[in-house]
């Protein structure tokens, strides 16, 4: 049987791994070898690598470390951030990266799912939706939520947006739900099963992890794929190995 | 000393097949054409991406005939286990005719995902010492939205809406569906199974 899957996101700055709320106040975590490593021992099914390196030459620098990160993991993992060119994406694959995920760039020219889907295949294309509730109700597109200076409001609804994606080649989608993100209350269930209805590739629920309830009502109500966490593993509030255990035990389908 | 070739047949999984083999501590000659496989011992085929592109570089790079010809253990990965067969719908192609049968579009269901991505489970049909040290029921993770059918050849399946081939075997040639460089110790133990191998 497939598994749902979990999924820690480590935000890499400058070759090191750094965490905040809501994007802010980053504190220096790690190496990045070294936490990946632990993450896969405890049982992560995959990881995500969130570069949110500040300017794009010390990006070429330092994506060294998806080199290292793929020569000591033997689970699959995702580099998002900063990849605006089917080149960009080509280098992060040639290193040992097996998707990379795109958000803003999409959203400037969405003629890029399909250039590197169309390289690469759909497998490694995965689309990263930041959303928010407008005050009418409708959830929309924020574009460069990875800076909350320079985050924009479009026009775009997600739900629209969500098909889109999918024809133009996403071989998965990451709905970040950024009302809920960085405060632990919770998955959005209510966006997430809406935008499950409309997707027929793989979803990965993100932002607002806090319990195992959580993780459950994602899988069980929502039913996404994958669910991705970031502060709520970082922290050790929760550890992954009791997490897939209750899950499990709970009838969500894990690999123990 | 052995000669392990890997074939760079421009997929994007070449890195971190690399990268496992090299964690068995095992070095391979990355190879671009087909009289790199001349001396090989064992030779291996990733690949990611679509059966048209694929099987069009084998061709200009001149692995083709090479391969078909060839008598040394070959494993074929991912997409590098589908271009073992005789066609694909990926495309309508003809891929390289080592192994009976035709490549299938999964098709999505309601519940059913496509691609299939994740983390799915073995479940052994057949011996093989490819399977040795891999419990039954050992999870290991695929990404495709085709697949190969369950035929004689089939080793190990998996089910995802239907039952399709995870690990295959004929003659001195097999596959495995799944990406055994990131299926964590199953994936390591196949490999390294695969380099002791005797067909």
């Amino acid at each position: 049987m497939l598994s749902r899957r979990i999924i820690p996101c480590l935000d890499v700055r400058d070759g090191r791994v750094v965490k905040g709320v809501r994007f802010r106040d980053h504190v220096d975590m790690g190496d990045i070898v070294e936490l990946a490593q632990r993450y896969r021992d405890e049982g992560a099914d995959e990881l995500v690598f969130y570069d949110i390196t500040a300017s794009p030459q010390g990006r070429s620098v330092d994506r060294d470390w998806v080199r290292r990160v793929s020569r000591t993991i033997d689970i699959p993992f995702c580099v998002a951030g900063g990849i605006r060119s089917v080149d960009d994406a080509h280098a992060v694959l040639n290193s040992g990266a097996d998707k990379v995920s795109i958000n803003t760039p999409a959203l400037e020219r969405p003629e890029l799912i399909g250039e590197i889907a169309g390289a690469f295949g759909v497998q490694c294309v995965v689309v990263g939706i930041d959303s928010q509730r407008d005050d009418d109700g409708e959830w929309r597109v924020r574009s460069h939520a990875g800076d909350p200076g320079q985050t924009r409001a479009l026009p775009r609804r997600t739900l629209d947006w969500v098909v889109e994606v999918q024809q133009r080649g996403a071989g998965e989608i990451v709905l970040n739900c950024m009302d809920s993100d960085g405060v632990r209350n919770g998955y959005d269930i209510g966006q997430l099963g809406d935008v499950r209805k409309l997707t027929t590739v793989p979803l990965i629920a993100s932002g607002g992890a806090g319990s195992i309830d959580h993780f459950e009502v994602a899988f069980r109500d929502a039913d996404v794929d994958g669910a991705l966490a970031a502060s709520v593993f970082h922290s050790g509030t929760l550890r992954i190995p009791e997490l897939k255990r209750e899950l499990s035990a709970r009838g969500i389908a894990m690999r123990l | 000393m052995s000669r392990i070739a890997l074939i760079d047949a421009g997929g994007a999984n070449l890195g971190s097949v690399r990268d496992a083999l090299e964690r068995l501590g095992v070095q391979v000659d990355v190879v671009r054409d087909g009289d790199g496989l001349r001396d090989a011992d064992r030779v291996i085929l990733p690949g990611v991406g679509a059966a048209e592109p694929g099987m069009r570089l084998l061709r200009e790079r001149g692995f083709v005939e090479v391969l078909r010809a060839s008598k040394q253990p070959l494993l074929g990965v991912c997409l590098g286990m589908q271009l073992l067969f005789d066609s694909s719908e990926e495309g309508d192609v003809e891929c390289l005719g080592l192994i009976p049968g035709r490549i299938f579009k999964l098709q999505e269901a309601p519940g059913l995902r496509v691609p299939h991505m994740g983390w799915n489970t073995l479940q052994q049909v057949r011996d093989s010492a490819l399977m040795a040290g891999i419990a039954d029921a050992s999870s290991v993770y695929f990404v495709h939205g085709y697949a190969a059918p369950v035929t004689a050849d089939c080793v190990a399946g998996c089910e995802h809406g239907q039952p399709i081939a995870a690990i295959v075997q004929r003659g001195h040639v097999c596959g495995a569906q799944f990406h055994p460089e990131r299926s964590g110790t199953a994936g390591s133990r196949l490999l390294a199974n695969f380099l002791a191998w005797s067909p």
